[in-house]
């Protein structure tokens, strides 16, 4: 489903993020990318829904080449991608709901049907009691189980998530990582950026040093 | 387990897996939803911030009353010189004691000129009769010791363009007997000329104004889409067209403008109502016929749709510059 292809990214003036990594991800599977801070792990995740294009190499999603896609092209292949981030980018003047429907209008879903799905999100992370709440007055752990339910809510055959656990306290970051094994176990393929991947057992591991895989 | 596609260039690229569904998009249903979704989502922007609204819109009102006001006087003053001279007239005056049969042989001299259509012998007996029947002027015109009115011919002109009028008038100038030549339909084209010009005032500040709304509407696109930038960043990232970026804030510059000329209109009709009545008195005074009426449907449609669609160039020329 996916293929790093001899990827190598540099950001001005010399810094490398990373150097000839090549890895396939099936359809399906469960990955965490793991490393120490600077290891190029976001970088790597970025490169799937062309956030970063390549300095060389080629990212392909289903054999098409990300790196290579337009400005019109770009917006279609996101839409298929769920994406939490680290800094989670929840709209603080909107409501939890209203952030879970931003996908769905994006897509063109009606609202009656936007409206069932955001809910059906929201009650599969726990936060349908909260729909009305604003993301300012959910805490952390609330906070990126909306993330996730954004992510999922126009349902994605692939969640991509960047330390999705990285600010949370342990019993929190357990119950959100159990989120992302629930998506893998029903076929969405998940690739998860982490520097604590004993929280996703049974996933395969990609390991990045100073950009390199090990 | 169903297959998602997305549109590359014309071509579907499956991706296989996950519980992903085949995306609804490309509709016409889907476009009219988008554009109805980003229409409230303007509105409700505009609502967000009420008193900053109000004052932008009073902002874009006042600015397009003044041409649009401009327009109406205009119109009303257009009808009125249309109406006060139908067909321009000569009136040739001969001296005040001059006899009937000199007065007589004036009117056959005229009427043998090939510039001539008709004429109208106005005596001096009978325009005095007139005068002393006009209120404010009998005890004036009874207190004089001899009529002081000449005799008169108005002259009815062939060709009534101003060259062949003012050619007429400066071959009857030159007769002995005539005292004086008057074009009368001199006022009214002068009014007529004044409010040409004026028309071309109004035109230019509309213009004028036109630009200034476009300006208005620039500058809060740029710092709604300022204010807008995680909005924008985020929608970008999930997978936003720029269409899709771009609509609300084209809607919200729409809106803008269609609110700031409906405010205009009301500025209009309010100023109307209430000069109606005073405009209408001294007119009278003047013996004329004037009264303002508001806007008609179709002014107001040019103003309403004029002012949106200037709202939403500004806002279109906003999102291409940010």
């Amino acid at each position: 489903m996916i293929r790093f292809d001899s990827i190598a990214k540099r950001y001005p003036p010399d810094i490398s993020a990373l150097i000839d990594v090549s890895a396939e991800i099936a359809a399906g599977e469960l990955v965490t990318i793991v490393g120490h801070s600077g290891a190029g792990k976001s970088t790597l995740l970025k490169l799937i829904p062309a956030i970063e294009r390549p300095t060389s190499g080629a990212v392909l999603v289903s054999g098409q080449n990300v790196g290579a896609l337009g400005r019109k092209a770009l917006p279609f292949l996101r839409r298929n991608i769920g994406l939490v981030f680290q800094d989670q980018k929840l709209l603080f003047d909107r409501t939890a709901l209203a952030n879970v429907l931003l996908p769905l209008e994006i897509t063109g879903f009606s609202r009656k049907d936007a409206q069932r799905r955001a809910e059906a999100a929201l009650d599969k992370v726990g936060l349908l009691k909260r729909a009305r709440a604003l993301p300012i007055a959910l805490s952390g752990g609330e906070q990126q189980r909306l993330a996730i339910a954004r992510a999922v809510v126009h349902r994605p055959s692939l969640l991509l998530a960047d330390e999705p656990t990285a600010y949370l306290d342990p019993d929190t970051a357990r119950d959100v990582a159990s989120i992302f094994l629930e998506f893998h176990r029903v076929g969405v393929t998940v690739l998860v950026a982490t520097y604590d991947d004993s929280l996703f057992p049974g996933a395969r591991r990609i390991h990045l040093d100073h950009g390199r895989l090990v | 387990m169903t297959t998602a596609c997305f549109p590359v260039r014309g071509a579907f690229i499956s991706i296989m897996g996950g519980w992903c569904e085949r995306l609804p998009c490309g509709s016409a249903m889907n476009w009219l939803f988008a554009h109805w979704n980003a229409c409230r989502r303007a509105l409700a922007r505009l609502a967000a911030a009420p008193l900053n609204t109000l004052l932008a819109l009073l902002g874009i009102g006042v600015a397009l009353a003044l041409p649009a006001g401009g327009h109406l006087l205009l119109t009303h003053l257009s009808a009125l010189t249309r109406s006060a001279s139908p067909t321009p007239q000569v009136t040739v005056f001969l001296a005040v004691d001059a006899e009937r049969k000199l007065s007589q042989g004036v009117e056959l001299r005229l009427q043998g000129l090939s510039g001539v259509a008709k004429t109208q012998m106005l005596a001096r007996e009978d325009t005095l009769t007139r005068m002393k029947a006009t209120e404010g002027l009998a005890d004036a015109i009874a207190a004089l010791p001899k009529n002081p009115f000449p005799d008169a011919i108005v002259v009815t002109p062939a060709d009534d363009s101003p060259a062949a009028i003012e050619r007429l008038a400066t071959i009857v100038r030159q007769w002995r007997d005539v005292e004086h030549v008057q074009i009368d339909a001199d006022w009214a084209r002068r009014l007529h000329a004044l409010v040409r010009l004026a028309n071309t005032g109004v035109l230019l500040l509309a213009t004028l104004l036109g630009i200034g709304l476009v300006t208005i509407t620039f500058n809060t696109i740029r710092l709604q889409v300022l204010s807008r930038q995680s909005e924008v960043e985020v929608s970008r990232l999930l997978g936003a067209t720029d269409a899709f970026i771009r609509r609300p804030f084209l809607w919200y510059g729409g809106m803008l403008g269609l609110l700031g000329g409906a405010m205009a209109w009301l500025i209009v009709s309010a100023a109307t109502l209430w000069l109606r009545l005073p405009v209408a008195e001294i007119a009278r005074l003047y013996g004329l016929d004037l009264m303002l009426t508001l806007p008609t449907a179709a002014e107001s449609a040019v103003l309403l749709g004029g002012a949106a669609l200037l709202g939403w160039l500004g806002a279109a020329l906003s999102m291409r510059q940010h």
